[in-house]
């Protein structure tokens, strides 16, 4: 089932056409991945996707929790329509443990109110726990749960990858929106990030968006490619059909 | 972790205990008037330093204007009280009530400002009350405002400051405050992961101006007389360095912060000639050897941790 549709979207900066044109339809399960020179688009499509820019003509739709369309897209209210995303540049709440991290990750899952937790009555309890345990879970699932206390900003690069994916699981997404989740590893860490995103895809259910420059993990990984270049779509296909496209690879590697 | 467990007991008694002893020897005269004002200046210290971390040191948001609701609820409390005669629980109520309700108000149009400009904005506001208040006869404009009747004691203090600090522990250890802390470590990817930034801003900064709010009225209300110029910009930044010194992000710090400097306060008046110097000095020190604070973001705690729910958000 389709569960985002992309219709005639279009993005300009004052004259830069930053998006134009862009078709696209996206079914449940898959993993996508959008490929593209620098500069191409890819990640202001992501902030369209993410609601933090608002598109100039053309619309989004997500079918995921329930169907909304971009003009009600705000940033803080992605989470409750079923998108979670991670930065291209690591945003981690460096001051914060990774349990607090996680936590706030769940903060949509929360139910008690304000006063609740000013006069801690007893559902706040009830509440805090049940939420800890969850994280706590999910951090033994991604093998943080030794680091639980320790400062986010104390991490390796690669863990503080590993903590943004999983707070942004903890928000319980239908759709997780990667922003160059391999920019900076080496080898090493790459192909265990590409196990680490088939694993989440399957265990969670959940369908998978990511921008890469890394072409390694993009082949390995995605059902379904979309190449950008000035904004517009090139190209979509499997890897294959992309790997052997002449349009792929001219904008790539240059041509005649 | 039960409410009657066995933590919360002691604590209570501990609560209680030193409410008891001190309000003996101030029977008896041990505490004498003089130690018992600076008790009640550390005392409203001590809830606008709490008030302004919310909103400062956990929340990120720079404000330069909270003396302008301890004003508000300075003058709703001598309202309540001298003019229309209350008793001192409706002065309070009024005084947080109304700061409340102003930080609701300048919190809107101002927080979707950041740093160095909320600053100016806030600073801004402050000089607009304190104008108001200048120049409006009702309350006695700059004369001030006279014959508030003193309701402020021991019992109040303590209810005020105490009271204050628990609610202050609890909101920044629930969701709330993780979600405000968040806010001040990246305000984008708090964004991303569903908090609604502009809710969480406005909510500390009213709940700091309630605050304030309370801590205008025990002021007001111990000392007779207020006038507008007593809540000006030097109040503000006073309460400011209490926050900075202590630790930006730790309630212990601003308690620490606000005793530290009152009894440096107290220690210089006999040397009126170098009291600012000092006063400086000390200040300079702690900024260039411990620029964190006295208590960083780290709390004190009674008790080791044990429940599960024991783990605290700030420190570490």
């Amino acid at each position: 089932m389709e569960m985002l549709v992309v219709n005639n979207l279009y993005k300009s900066f004052g004259g830069v056409k930053a998006v134009s044109n862009i078709n696209m339809k996206i079914e449940e399960g898959q993993i996508v991945g959008l490929i593209g020179p620098n500069g191409a688009g890819k990640t202001t499509f992501f902030n369209l996707l993410t609601g933090i820019y608002s598109p100039s003509s053309g619309d989004i739709v997500y079918k995921l929790n329930q169907e909304v369309s971009s003009c009600n897209f705000k940033p803080s209210k992605m989470v409750k329509y079923g998108v979670a995303r991670t930065f291209q540049n690591i945003r981690l709440f460096k001051d914060m443990t990774v349990l607090d991290n996680v936590l706030i990750g769940y903060h949509n899952n929360f139910k008690y109110n304000l006063f609740t937790s000013l006069f801690r009555f007893p559902s706040f309890f009830k509440h805090e726990e049940s939420a800890y345990n969850e994280v706590i879970d999910l951090l033994k699932e991604f093998n943080l749960y030794d680091k639980k206390d320790v400062l986010a900003k104390n991490l390796p690069y690669g863990e503080q990858r590993k903590v943004e994916i999983a707070r942004a699981l903890a928000s319980k997404p239908k759709l997780l929106l990667l922003d160059e989740p391999a920019a900076g590893m080496n080898p090493n860490e790459t192909r265990e990030l590409t196990e680490l995103i088939k694993w989440i895809r399957d265990e969670f259910e959940l369908t998978v968006i990511l921008i890469e420059h890394d072409m390694s993990l993009v082949m390995d990984l995605c059902d379904d490619i979309f190449v950008f270049n000035y904004g517009t779509l090139l190209a979509k296909g499997t890897p294959e059909q992309i790997q052997h496209n002449p349009k792929v690879i001219k904008a790539y590697l240059g041509g005649e | 972790m039960k409410i009657l467990g066995k933590k919360n007991i002691i604590t209570l008694i501990i609560i209680l205990s030193v409410y008891l002893v001190v309000g003996l020897l101030m029977n008896i005269g041990i505490i004498d008037s003089y130690i018992q004002l600076n008790m009640v200046l550390i005392g409203v210290n001590i809830i606008l330093a709490i008030g302004l971390n919310l909103i400062t040191g956990f929340t990120g948001q720079f404000s330069l204007g909270h003396a302008a609701f301890m004003s508000i609820g300075a003058y709703a409390s001598g309202i309540a009280t001298a003019k229309l005669g209350q008793p001192f629980i409706v002065g309070i109520i009024a005084a947080a009530l109304c700061a409340a309700a102003a930080g609701i108000l300048i919190g809107i149009p101002t927080l979707r400002l950041k740093g160095d400009y909320l600053a100016i904005a806030t600073l801004g506001f402050a000089e607009i009350v304190k104008i108001i208040g200048l120049n409006n006869s009702y309350i006695g404009g700059a004369i001030g405002l006279n014959d508030i009747p003193q309701y402020t004691n021991w019992t109040w203090l303590y209810i005020s400051v105490v009271g204050t600090i628990m609610l202050a522990y609890n909101f920044v250890n629930s969701y709330h405050g993780r979600a405000c802390i968040s806010i001040r470590e990246d305000e984008i990817a708090a964004e991303a992961m569903g908090v609604n930034t502009t809710y969480y801003k406005i909510l500390v900064f009213t709940i700091g101006a309630f605050l304030a709010g309370i801590a205008g009225a025990l002021y007001a209300n111990y000392f007779f007389f207020i006038k507008p110029d007593t809540f000006g910009f030097m109040k503000s930044v006073d309460i400011l360095v209490i926050v900075v010194f202590g630790g930006m992000g730790s309630i212990t710090g601003s308690i620490v912060g606000a005793v530290v400097l009152s009894i440096i306060t107290i220690f210089l008046q006999g040397v009126p000639e170098l009291r600012m110097v000092i006063y400086a000095v000390v200040l300079f020190l702690i900024m260039v050897y411990r620029p964190q604070g006295i208590m960083g973001d780290k709390e004190f705690k009674l008790f080791n941790k044990e429940g599960v729910l024991d783990g605290n958000v700030s420190s570490k």
